[in-house]
């Protein structure tokens, strides 16, 4: 709870910063948009975290996000293979490249960091291959299935409306807190991340949370490279989504997941997912912050983000023994 | 290091005097004095929590004491750091071995003092100048050999040549055979010997009272940082150093009540283990009864019980539970048939640390009384914590509290309420009472004879010999994979045990 209030803090004063600063913050416009890409980066951010929470790692997500951004509107485009069939097969391949990662993990007992490593490069090269390194777009068409990342739901009564995006990362995290803090399996899974071996000693079927997780993962860096498409329309097979897994990962570590694993809150990633977003926009809003230095910037936040936390919780060791010693 | 001899007359070679040590308030150590001589084994007991690691460790430096002094030959010495208390010649060698396991043997004993030539380091020198330390410790290896090929016992020797090479006077051993095998732990005890002639001091810390009664010339008791009582060689006995540990007569400590053995509950037949794969156990567990499987460490014992509980696939067997033939994919599969595994490493297996008390006693019956499809039964999980911290005792502040802020004691009770919660038929207990103090071992010898007495068949492999004999209805003993022999109650001994465990009596070809 005190690590959400911490970013939650962090994402207030860079938005009050930003809004001193720029003019153009606050803006109709710049808002929506800002909500819109948050959102789409809160959905793998929260793939990115369950991986994570099991003491994993996922750097695929990116290359995932470019294979299935490219490859909805080849489909729909150059193969003309239709809405239900294409939408099928990019659940069908998320799935897949999930279950492949976690079977490759648990059963063949790979290092998460090699497996999906190879898988960054697999995907992408298998993109850029695929569609010959042409961009991908959905010409003109398509406006019904674009309105999932392009609509919004009116707010009855105002000239307001909540982008879509916004409402299926709604789902998908109400959804994730549900499994995470209210089923057994989300138990399993925070158990597994601190002590995979205790856990398994209690009759937890540990490899089937793993691959679980990675499916996971899978799926919604899927459904994340099929909203980043219809939102923007084309997608370039070389740069489509690249870096994608470290603002996932890095929204992740903001939110109070910790790369041992077994620690995480959902609510906390998408708040990290959303500081990371609010960042990249006032570093372009904010005149004198050259735009070329955005990556320093950021690296820096996170870098003094987790700074500070670590020295917060050795604040809170050292007077916890204290504590103890005084009982 | 001159050969003295053990002269009882002679000054004390270190003399702690009137040591007090506070923690944010709480007294660690209250008015303490120790003294020890040229040459002796001085054993220093007492429970967990007694002040023996506190005293230990203002003796090596690593803590400075609030008042009192301590004297070297006669004179004041302030023990501001380690590197001070290694240059006064004491020398600490922790419980948990602090080599460096991908390294040499000669690299590990000269780390961090690396003789150098050129700048370069001096390998020729290591070796020749380890070599001499390791003869000290009668360990035959080459300098060159990696310490991750050694054994627990031999990495031990070099732990122990290690503190030698700086030219230790004193050394402080804190439980060093906990993790040693009996053969092992006799090399051990034959070093400290050989030392004790060369007049180098040892300050030998260990629960095994048998070991103390075995080595020291001396003993000092600790109890509630205070000096509870010391003894000399002659008075060293093993009901009296109980007696001034806990402070209260403990001659009930280890009778059992006598009871009604019943009908098989767990049925082992020709049950062959990764470690020793051409060799096959066979036994059987009562509802009621209390099997201890005695054996060297290394004897297959928990190989077996692992293989039981479903945790490693087993290469050949069957088990089967109150007459059922179990299939074992997974520890699920023992769990729904009614077993339980106290395992052997607590912190690793038993428990998730960073966990509260109630979430790890929850977590085997989670999938049990989950709501509907899997949501989980946060209400149940609650209650039975709460029964089973005030059925065992646990102290703690409360049910959240994460497990690794407690004691081992209370870490181990842990580990068995959350196996109790799940009402076992069977229950296997890997070493339950290593690294707990004496009030929780009584506890946990409670515990489980009350288990019995309620139709639970117990099966516990315990490497303390003295628990072995008290605790048990039966014994089997293990030799290299196989049951080397069994001993009914009445036929208990010492002797009995470690003939069959060291295979000195022929074994009846099995397999």
């Amino acid at each position: 709870m005190k690590k959400i209030l911490g970013i939650f803090g962090l994402l207030v004063f860079i938005c009050v910063m930003t809004a001193l600063m720029s003019d153009r913050f606050l803006t109709e416009f710049n808002v929506e948009n800002l909500i819109r890409r948050t959102a789409l980066f809160g959905i793998i951010s929260i793939g990115a975290s369950f991986v994570i929470i099991t003491s994993g790692i996922d750097l695929s997500i990116g290359s995932v996000v470019c294979l299935i951004g490219c490859l909805l509107p080849w489909m729909l485009v150059e193969k003309e293979l239709g809405v239900p069939l294409s939408l099928l097969l990019v659940v069908g391949i998320s799935l897949a490249i999930g279950l492949s990662h976690g079977l490759l993990i648990t059963k063949m007992k790979l290092q998460p960091f090699v497996v999906t490593l190879c898988g960054l490069l697999l995907y992408r090269g298998i993109t850029r291959g695929l569609v010959q390194d042409q961009t991908q777009g959905f010409k003109s068409g398509f406006s019904t299935l674009r309105e999932l990342s392009q609509g919004q739901m009116p707010l009855p009564g105002t000239e307001f409306g909540i982008p879509n995006p916004c409402l299926i990362l709604l789902v998908v995290a109400i959804l994730a807190i549900i499994f995470l803090n209210f089923t057994i399996y989300g138990r399993y899974m925070l158990a597994l991340g601190r002590n995979e071996e205790a856990t398994r000693y209690s009759g937890i079927n540990t490899d089937r949370m793993i691959i679980l997780a990675y499916v996971i993962c899978g799926m919604l860096s899927g459904l994340g490279g099929m909203l980043f498409v219809l939102d923007v329309g084309s997608a370039q097979p070389v740069d489509f989504g690249s870096f994608y897994e470290l603002y996932a990962i890095a929204a992740a570590v903001l939110g109070g997941c910790s790369l041992r694993g077994g620690e995480g809150t959902i609510i906390g990633v998408v708040i990290g997912a959303a500081v990371m977003q609010v960042l990249k926009n006032s570093i372009t809003l904010i005149d004198w912050i050259p735009t070329n230095i955005e990556y320093a910037v950021i690296g820096a936040v996170i870098l003094g983000g987790v700074v500070v936390d670590e020295l917060v919780k050795r604040f809170a060791a050292k007077r916890r023994a204290m504590a103890q010693a005084n009982q | 290091m001159h050969a003295e001899g053990n002269v009882d007359n002679a000054p004390p070679l270190l003399e702690v005097r009137g040591v007090t040590k506070r923690f944010a308030g709480v007294c660690a150590l209250n008015n303490v004095n120790l003294n020890i001589r040229r040459g002796e084994v001085h054993a220093v007991i007492g429970e967990n929590g007694a002040g023996k690691s506190t005293l230990m460790k203002v003796l090596a430096g690593v803590q400075p004491p609030d008042v009192g002094e301590v004297l070297l030959d006669g004179k004041a010495v302030h023990i501001d750091s380690v590197h001070t208390a290694l240059n006064l010649g004491i020398s600490l060698i922790h419980q948990e071995l602090n080599l460096a396991d991908n390294l040499d043997v000669g690299a590990n004993i000269f780390l961090g003092r690396e003789p150098r030539k050129l700048g370069l380091i001096d390998f020729g020198r290591i070796r020749r100048e380890s070599k001499k330390y390791l003869d000290m410790v009668a360990l035959d290896e080459s300098p060159t050999t990696r310490v991750s090929h050694l054994t627990i016992g031999r990495q031990q020797m070099v732990e122990i040549a290690k503190a030698l090479s700086v030219n230790a006077r004193i050394l402080i051993m804190d439980e060093p055979t906990s993790s040693l095998t009996q053969h092992e732990a006799e090399q051990l005890f034959q070093v400290i010997r050989q030392l004790r002639e060369q007049g180098v001091s040892i300050i030998y810390i260990s629960h095994r009272l048998g070991e103390v009664k075995e080595l020291a010339d001396r003993v000092t008791v600790l109890r509630d940082g205070e000096n509870a009582g010391g003894l000399d060689r002659e008075e060293i006995e093993h009901d009296r150093m109980v007696q001034l540990m806990v402070g209260r007569d403990i001659s009930q400590f280890y009778a059992r009540r006598p009871h009604s053995i019943g009908k098989p509950m767990l049925e082992v037949k020709e049950l062959r283990t990764n470690a020793w794969p051409h060799h096959a156990s066979s036994f059987t567990v009562h509802a009621g009864e209390m099997l201890g499987v005695a054996g060297l460490v290394g004897a297959g014992r928990t190989e077996m019980l692992r293989a039981i509980f479903g945790v490693d696939s087993m290469l050949g067997g069957e088990v089967r539970v109150e007459n059922k033939t179990l299939t074992l994919r997974s520890c699920r599969d023992a769990i729904d048939a009614g077993l339980a595994l106290v395992p052997e490493d607590r912190k690793q297996q038993g428990l998730i640390l960073e966990m509260g008390i109630r979430n790890n006693i929850g977590l085997p019956g989670l999938s049990r009384h989950k709501h509907g499809p899997a949501f989980l039964n946060r209400t149940r999980e609650r209650q039975d914590a709460s029964r089973m911290i005030a059925e065992l005792q646990i102290k703690t502040p409360s049910d959240q509290q994460l497990a690794q802020y407690l004691s081992g004691g209370n870490q181990q009770k842990i580990v068995l309420a959350k196996w109790l919660s799940m009402e076992p038929r069977v229950l296997l207990l890997d070493e339950p009472t290593r690294g707990v103090d004496i009030g929780a071992k009584q506890e946990i010898y409670r515990l489980m004879e009350e288990l019995a007495e309620r139709g639970v068949g117990i099966l516990f492999v315990s490497s303390e010999m003295e628990e072995v004999l008290s605790m048990s209805d039966r014994v089997i003993v293990m030799h290299e994979g196989r049951v080397s022999g069994e001993l009914q109650r009445d036929e208990l001994s010492e002797e009995a045990v470690m003939k069959l465990a060291t295979g000195s009596t022929p074994v009846a070809a099995e397999v």
